[in-house]
């Protein structure tokens, strides 16, 4: 296997007494779908929010252990968080567009990285939508309010306004939970595309949504990794019995 | 022999019903009285000339021209200072602080600064920039006094706006690898500026009304001109009709009733603006 995109070695991470992650080692390959699965509660989120450093935000969240990104620990305290969060970008459960126009959504990350001024904006704006398949349908009212577009337009949307700050890994965190099946699908079909140019970590609770568009899959029980593996493997011939029982169903 | 329960409790429920309702309505007659009463008698006495002309024969006739562009003045000058100050203040304690000693300190003063009667700030006042500092009895003491007084006002409503916007804004742009310092000025002040505005223009309203404050600080009895600098004395509506009530005899009504309603309609337009600014906002927030 060539170099990871990311390592994860011996990671832990507490909220003041509870501890949310127990001793997590795994390696994501780069431009590939890699899916996190378990019960609510067991640490999924609290693992993608490790990614992009976002479990800062809450007050007594502790790390250790150390995360490689191409090789580079972002766990140290001079690592710059603006830089890293541009690498690693996130796409949340709800959709969740700034109340601005479609084009003001994709230009805002554009403009706070001073990635493009002037007559740039407005490509790189074409670019994202494009690569989301927004372009077509959109394309003629970027200006109207991105609030007014559907759950799912509204979610490749927030897709798009991360592609345009010109990302290397996308964490997604349970990205279909606000969509219907039929939406699900074709956002699905979307990270499919993705995958070729970005790393994608998912996090799902929707184990077939995991078999479907992940190339490997972890499953988290109570923050610690039991079992990770190619998706087929983990899906046809688990080695963990718990990881059978949490795939049959008979928990979670 | 006695009325059964449920016939007793429904005689009960309309008396009550009734006390509550009279009560409610006590309130209104207030408001309908004085606004009333100063509309009636006080539009009469407002012409163009009453609103553009000096005051003649020792305020006795002629208008109120000074007056009103005194309290323009003083209030514009006095949003100069407060809303910076009020905005940054809100900002640093809903986006910055953490729960702390210091942070509850600031917090105490600002309750307590909202509870100061208003005769306090003019003196304090008095004492720190017009003596103090030496400022004299001048536009910028008078509105440095007010701010002071709306600071409150400001910063009250404008933490509760900054923190009406959701979380969530803040998440995404954070995740997508904002500053802090560009989280709140793009993703979280944009769009708590129609709350800011409304509580700045309470503030506003507040500042034009108040008698106390600009008594010692920057209130001309009479000065039959316009200031020529923020150092100068200027003329207010509400000290002009404390004034023209109290200290001239002889004077026709209609001057008076004229002022008050000048200063009632200033005010309660300011007022009217920020209940339509809020309820646009409301309307048009869909997060």
């Amino acid at each position: 296997m060539s170099q990871p995109k990311l390592q994860v070695e011996h990671l832990n991470l507490s909220y003041g007494p509870f501890h949310a992650l127990n001793d997590i080692t795994m390696a994501i390959a780069p431009r590939q779908v890699t899916a996190m699965i378990g019960p609510s509660g067991c640490g999924k989120s609290s693992l993608l929010r490790c990614f992009n450093r976002m479990n800062e935000l809450i007050e007594q969240a502790r790390m250790t252990g150390r995360i490689l990104l191409d090789g580079e620990d972002i766990t140290q305290t001079a690592t710059p968080l603006v830089t890293l969060r541009k690498r690693i970008g996130m796409v949340f459960q709800r959709p969740n567009p700034f109340p601005l126009s479609i084009f003001e959504n994709l230009a805002f990350g554009v403009r706070i990285h001073e990635l493009a001024a002037g007559r740039a904006i407005p490509q790189i704006v074409e670019h994202s939508l494009q690569a989301v398949g927004l372009w077509d349908p959109l394309k003629d009212r970027l200006r109207r309010s991105a609030l007014r577009l559907s759950l799912e337009q509204q979610q490749r949307l927030c897709i798009a306004r991360l592609l345009a700050v010109q990302p290397e890994v996308l964490l997604m965190d349970e990205p279909c939970s606000a969509l219907d099946p039929i939406a699900t699908a074709k956002v699905e079909e979307l990270i499919h595309q993705l995958k070729r140019e970005y790393t994608i970590v998912i996090v799902t609770h929707n184990m077939q949504q995991a078999a479907r568009v992940s190339d490997a899959t972890g499953f988290l029980l109570l923050g610690e990794l039991i079992e990770f593996d190619a998706t087929e493997r983990i899906f046809t011939a688990p080695r963990d019995p718990r990881t059978e029982a949490y795939i049959t169903g008979r928990f979670g | 022999m006695a009325r059964p329960a449920w016939q007793r409790a429904l005689g009960v429920q309309r008396v009550a019903f009734v006390l509550l309702f009279l009560s409610t309505l006590l309130i209104v007659i207030p408001a309908v009285a004085i606004i009333g009463t100063i509309t009636v008698r006080g539009m009469g006495a407002v012409s163009w000339e009453f609103l553009t002309t000096m005051p003649t024969k020792g305020m006795r006739a002629g208008g109120i021209f000074p007056a009103i562009v005194g309290t323009l003045e003083l209030v514009s000058l006095t949003v100069v200072f407060a809303l910076p100050i009020g905005i940054a203040t809100a900002i640093y304690l809903t986006e910055y602080a953490t729960d702390n000693w210091l942070t509850r300190l600031v917090r105490l003063a600002i309750v307590n600064l909202s509870g100061v009667p208003s005769v306090v700030y003019g003196l304090f006042g008095l004492g720190l920039f017009v003596m103090f500092l030496g400022f004299g009895t001048s536009l910028l003491a008078g509105a440095l006094t007010l701010a002071i007084m709306i600071l409150p006002v400001i910063i009250t409503a404008s933490e509760e706006a900054l923190r009406s916007v959701p979380k969530s804004f803040r998440e995404i742009s954070l995740s997508l690898g904002a500053s802090h310092w560009q989280t709140v000025r793009h993703a979280v002040l944009p769009f708590a500026i129609p709350g800011i505005m409304t509580g700045t223009i309470l503030g506003i309203g507040r500042a034009a009304g108040e008698t106390a404050p600009i008594l010692f600080t920057v209130a001309a009895f009479y000065l039959p001109r316009l200031p020529d600098s923020i150092f100068d004395q200027a003329m207010a509506l509400p000290y002009h009709l404390y004034v023209i009530s109290t200290q001239i005899p002889n004077i026709p009504a209609s001057q008076r009733y004229g002022t008050a309603f000048v200063l009632l309609v200033l005010v309660l337009s300011l007022n009217l603006a920020a209940v339509i600014l809020r309820a646009r906002f409301r309307r048009r927030r869909q997060w």
